[in-house]
């Protein structure tokens, strides 16, 4: 009797003990967003978003910073997406029980795990410098690219592997074979789990500085990129130029920056979010 | 039981031996299965039934472990030679399984399926084969309606009626059947066995039936297994009513289980 009483003290205490650690994550965030906003919002308006950086605080804008941006997803979406699909099947459904296929999954969760500079490094030696990429878009794709490979693999990984077997069965007792299979059941059967793995780390390579850093993105640019062999910058690049600066006029544009900047996260991970949902719905087992 | 002639015999296992590792599941069996008539395979769970059903399309091919000795002839042919390609051979002797596992698609899309891998892109030939195999497999009038809806979104005993319609389009000669009427109620499994009835006249069907009310109304012969072993392989009626062996005698009274 006692001791039941003492047990339900302990889950309320705990339970309110977990409610009160979510409460302060949440504070601690919402007071971060309302400090970035309240300074930010203001700033916001279609002359921020079509003007190129200048010295002048008042007069600087997003222009190249968000261009760029756009650029490096879809670049980094072209590059990353058929390779991480395609190496996520080969696991999956051809080298299910090789050695080296093991090998490689073992380490394809170190790779996911390594910081992200140090990637930026393998990108200055091998795209910028031995495939004579310099420093252009192309470049800083092609690492973030690799950047992100692992967890697009292990996530497309972890999608085919929810499609149920007697699905594959089915299809090979129809006469179907390895591939046909794959690609008429198994990879439409697993593309919303497929794709909010891409959706979820595009929307974390779209953070990432320091790759780009190392690999040179440039901190100011008074042009627009025509090609992926251009010189660009981000976000992240041009908001922590902003920021690094003294002026308090060039932290309200940092401000604006991070708003745009999470807001495109926001979208991406909204997305992701919908169509999970939308699969889920539609695929039932 | 009638000595086949070599010319009568659909389907033949030759001293079949079937590994799953070190496990030996079936133990040197031997049967021989004539055109156009229905066989039942029956015994106690665990028996062999479902892997010796799958020898036949080489389904078992992705069982870990898998490994048989002897041989399966169908047609003449010993299937599992190199030059074979299962592909082929699966188009000709169709599976329907023991769980209805329709592809998360249309209904209309499951039956074309078969049609469609094979590169067949003729709109009109596939409408006639969807609205023939529905048909065939007394789906047609519950669905024709909404070709269109998930094949998700059916009852159980329709969506084994769908995959029995799948099977059919691809017009196999052989069609092996596991428990298909295992999770259907009365109404719907005797619609299944009237289809078995009526498809004997262009297939030779294999099936895999606990219910030996089901095996003794609708098969010509019936092969009893138990652990393995072919035991007992006759006419149903024979089997039925006067087997030659003890076991099956008690199989079928249900004195063992
Ligand atoms: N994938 C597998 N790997 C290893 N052993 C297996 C596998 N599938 C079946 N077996 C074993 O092989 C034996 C025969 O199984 P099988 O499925 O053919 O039996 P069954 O007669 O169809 O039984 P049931 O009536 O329950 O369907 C069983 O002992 C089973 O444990
Ligand atoms: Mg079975």
């Amino acid at each position: 009797m006692i001791n039941s009483e003492k047990n339900r003290l302990k889950d309320k205490a705990f339970q309110y003990f977990g409610l009160g650690c979510t409460i302060l994550g949440l504070l601690v965030l919402a007071v971060f967003l309302g400090d970035i906003i309240m300074k930010g919002i203001g700033r916001i308006d279609w002359d921020f978003l079509t003007s190129f950086p200048s010295m002048r605080a008042k007069k600087a804008g997003i222009l190249s910073a968000w261009v760029g941006t756009l650029w490096m997803l879809g670049l980094t979406a072209f590059i990353s997406i058929p390779i991480g699909i395609g190496a996520g099947i080969y696991f999956e459904e051809y080298a299910k029980k090789s050695r080296l296929a093991n090998l490689l999954e073992i380490n394809l969760a170190n790779l996911a795990g390594v910081p992200s500079i140090i990637y930026g490094l393998l990108g200055l030696e091998i795209f910028v410098r031995s495939m004579g990429m310099g420093t252009s878009l192309l470049a800083g794709a092609c690492t973030l690219a690799l950047l992100i490979l692992p967890i697009i693999i292990v996530s497309t990984r972890e999608a085919l592997r929810a499609v149920p077997n007697s699905i594959r069965q089915a299809s090979y007792g129809m006469g179907a074979n390895t591939w046909q299979t794959i690609w008429h059941q198994v990879l439409p059967a697993s593309m919303g789990g497929i794709l909010t793995g891409i959706i979820l780390s595009l929307s974390r390579a779209i953070g990432e500085t320091a790759p780009l850093i190392v690999t040179g993105a440039l901190a100011y640019v008074a042009f627009v990129p025509s090609g992926p062999m251009d010189q660009y910058t981000v976000m992240p690049m041009q908001i922590f130029n902003w920021i690094s600066r003294p002026q308090q006029d060039f932290q309200v544009n940092a401000a604006a920056g991070i708003i745009i900047l999470l807001c495109i996260t926001f979208l991406l991970n909204g997305i992701a979010v919908f169509l999970r949902n939308r699969w889920q719905k539609k695929v039932k087992w | 039981m009638e000595k086949l002639s070599i010319k009568d015999k659909k389907l033949e296992a030759i001293n079949l031996n079937v590994y799953y590792g070190e496990k030996k599941v079936l133990k040197d069996v031997n049967i021989a299965i004539k055109a156009n008539t229905v066989t039942a395979f029956i015994g106690p769970s665990g028996c062999g039934k479902s892997t010796f059903l799958r020898t036949f399309n080489r389904m078992n091919d992705y069982v870990e472990g898998f490994r048989k000795e002897g041989d399966i002839i169908i047609d003449g042919k010993d299937i599992y030679q190199k030059m074979v390609r299962v592909e082929d051979l699966r188009k000709k002797v169709g599976m329907v399984f023991q769980k209805p596992n329709p592809f998360p698609k249309s209904i209309f899309e499951n039956v074309a399926y078969g049609l469609k891998i094979q590169g067949i892109n003729n709109k009109q030939l596939i409408e006639d084969t969807v609205e023939k195999s529905l048909k065939q497999s007394a789906l047609w009038e519950e669905v024709k309606d909404d070709l269109k809806k998930s094949a998700l979104s059916l009852s159980g005993g329709q969506q084994q009626r769908l995959c029995i319609a799948r099977a059919l389009a691809l017009e196999p000669s052989i069609l092996l059947m596991d428990e298909p009427a295992s999770a259907l109620d009365p109404i719907s499994t005797s619609k299944i066995e009237d289809l078995i009835w009526e498809l004997k006249e262009k297939y030779t069907i294999v099936i895999v039936t606990h219910n030996m009310q089901q095996a003794g109304r609708i098969s010509d012969n019936t092969a009893f297994f138990y652990m393995g072993d072919l035991v007992e392989y006759d006419e149903t009626k024979k089997i039925f009513t006067n087997p030659e062996k003890e076991r099956t005698q008690n199989y079928i009274t249900g004195r063992f289980g």
